[in-house]
């Protein structure tokens, strides 16, 4: 079903803006927005009037601020009334699926300029309701019905993992240990503090074996990259980053109807789409940011990406390829867990970070001669999962 | 979880008070909670309901410490998801039991209990949870 895609041209980032992530008590959810949006309108050059289309991922301005229709607030505040604007929801991959639809929008012809947002304003709500906000990426019917939460999702995938292959406590530590420390060269990051395993595993349970500090924090924040066909990229930046893959794919809405509780099939399908797309192998990737929303997710991601083999998430950590400085830096941004999850803005500021990685632009954080990086996404327990390859060579 | 009006719960009474799932005429496969379409077979399948055996093991668990709205008083309390004898998983409660002592492979088997009250409405909501399955322990 994924061979029949046939981009007519490709497509470049010509520009990209990000806000700090955290809580960001004094900005809402337009000045967000506005503050990214404008960044990457001016790092691209271009003027606003000349953008065609904007494509907002958020994944729940109803439950965290009241406020849906945020498609065209984006628009508004950002004044660009009456460029169409659409608003892309797939739980915390929404922006990717966001620049997944701009990607569509241009490599089919249709536009040029597209302007591709995601955000996410958190803590205007207290923490039970933010709890039960994301919750609302699983199935409300059984999960939701039955008290789980979202941690507790991914707790039943760890505790699945441990047994089958024998993943341990520390091996999951060992990720978060991992993305703080990447993230203390990171300025927009939530968190610049150094922890240890001790930290990790002698921190507050949230759903055993998952405890605080193996969980993504409730971060605002904002992230908007400018697309360009990539025979106009040039007249715009020196430096464009070309878009080699733009793949997605669904699997369950609930954790337990799945084949397999410890594999992403999702991740499975649109890896071998992007790769293919590409005509890349998970070898010839130099930097990725992978979906590590609890510290297993990271584990499992190597694996369904093909950076090693099934149930080896673990041990893979342990040898330190992963590690800035290693064969293949994941997360050099500080991940979801540690340069902050607000859901709506997490896939683009993904692929952000690969811009400024492949651009030499990432300072002490910077993977020397980085070509090629992979963006992988997910929404909800695995039910979207997009996956983006970008390069800084056509 | 949000709260909901009484109609998104009582068009699930039967289902949830009587584990009744669906089953595929075609290729046989069950499933939990009902599905109208068959993943594998889709239109080649007809859907019919299939009561539930209500017996199983546990395939993986969780202890929630942080509950969400609604569940406070329960807390600490265990998820699991349940491998049915029948062929299908499902996610439930396992309740009557110490969380310290729950695994991965333990018997369990359904029980009729309330699952919690919503605050505005009154409304209190029932269903399965699983328990040990004693007789099935070694």
């Amino acid at each position: 079903m994924f061979e029949n895609t046939r981009p007519r041209r490709d497509v470049a980032i010509i520009g990209t803006g990000c806000t700090k992530f955290g809580e960001l008590w004094d900005k809402s959810l337009r000045d967000l927005v506005v503050e990214a949006g404008v960044k990457a309108v001016e790092d691209a050059g271009i003027y606003g009037k000349e953008l065609q289309l904007v494509v907002g991922g958020n994944m729940s301005g109803g439950l965290f601020i009241g406020q849906e229709h945020t498609g065209a607030l984006f628009a508004d505040y950002l004044g660009l009334n009456h460029v169409p604007s659409i608003r892309a929801e797939a739980a915390c991959a929404s922006s990717s699926v966001a620049l997944r639809i701009g990607y569509i929008a241009v490599a089919s012809g249709l536009y040029d300029y597209v302007a591709i947002g995601g955000a996410e304003k958190m803590t205007d709500v207290y923490g039970p309701h933010a709890t039960t906000a994301l919750a609302s990426a699983m199935d409300q019917e059984t999960e939701a019905y039955c008290g789980s939460t979202f941690p507790g999702v991914y707790a039943l995938m760890a505790k699945r993992h441990m047994h089958e292959y024998g993943t341990t406590r520390e091996q999951m530590a060992k990720v978060a240990v991992k993305n703080h420390e990447n993230a203390l060269h990171n300025p927009i990051a939530h968190f610049q503090r150094k922890i240890t395993v001790e930290d990790v595993i002698s921190s507050q349970l949230v759903a055993d074996p998952l405890r605080l500090l193996d969980c993504s924090p409730i971060s605002d924040g904002a992230a908007a990259v400018i697309l360009a066909p990539a025979d106009l990229a040039k007249k715009h930046t020196d430096s464009p980053v070309y878009i080699k893959a733009s793949a997605q794919a669904s699997d369950s809405l609930s954790l337990f109807s799945r084949r397999d509780i410890c594999t992403l099939d999702a991740t499975l399908f649109a890896a071998k789409h992007a790769y293919e797309q590409a005509k890349l192998t998970p070898k010839d990737i130099h930097v990725a940011e992978v979906h590590d929303c609890f510290t297993i997710s990271e584990l499992i991601a190597y694996e369904d990406l093909g950076l090693c083999k099934k149930g080896e998430g673990g041990k893979f950590m342990e040898s330190g390829q992963t590690l800035l400085g290693g064969n293949i830096p994941i997360n050099t941004s500080g991940g979801l867990k540690a340069k902050g999850h607000p859901v709506g803005a997490t896939g683009v500021a993904q692929v952000i970070e690969l811009v400024q990685q492949l651009t030499g632009k990432a300072g002490k954080r910077q993977v020397s001669g980085a070509e090629i990086g992979l963006a992988h996404n997910v929404g909800g327990s695995g039910a979207t999962v997009a996956i983006h390859i970008l390069s800084n060579k056509i | 979880m949000q709260e909901y009006a009484v109609p998104f719960h009582w068009r699930k009474f039967k289902e949830r008070y009587n584990l009744i799932g669906s089953r595929c005429t075609h290729c046989g496969k069950p499933f939990y909670p009902k599905r109208s379409i068959c993943p594998s077979c889709r239109r080649a399948g007809k859907m019919e309901d299939a009561k539930l055996s209500g017996k199983g093991k546990i395939f993986s668990y969780t202890v929630i410490r942080v509950p969400p709205s609604g569940f406070k008083i329960y807390a600490p309390y265990v998820v699991a998801i349940i491998e049915l004898d029948d062929g299908c998983k499902l996610v439930s409660q396992v309740v009557d039991v110490d969380p310290e002592k729950v695994e991965i492979g333990m018997a369990v088997k359904t029980c009729f209990r309330k699952i919690r009250e919503d605050n505005s409405s009154g409304l209190i909501l029932y269903g399965f949870k699983f328990k040990p399955d004693i007789g099935k322990m070694a």
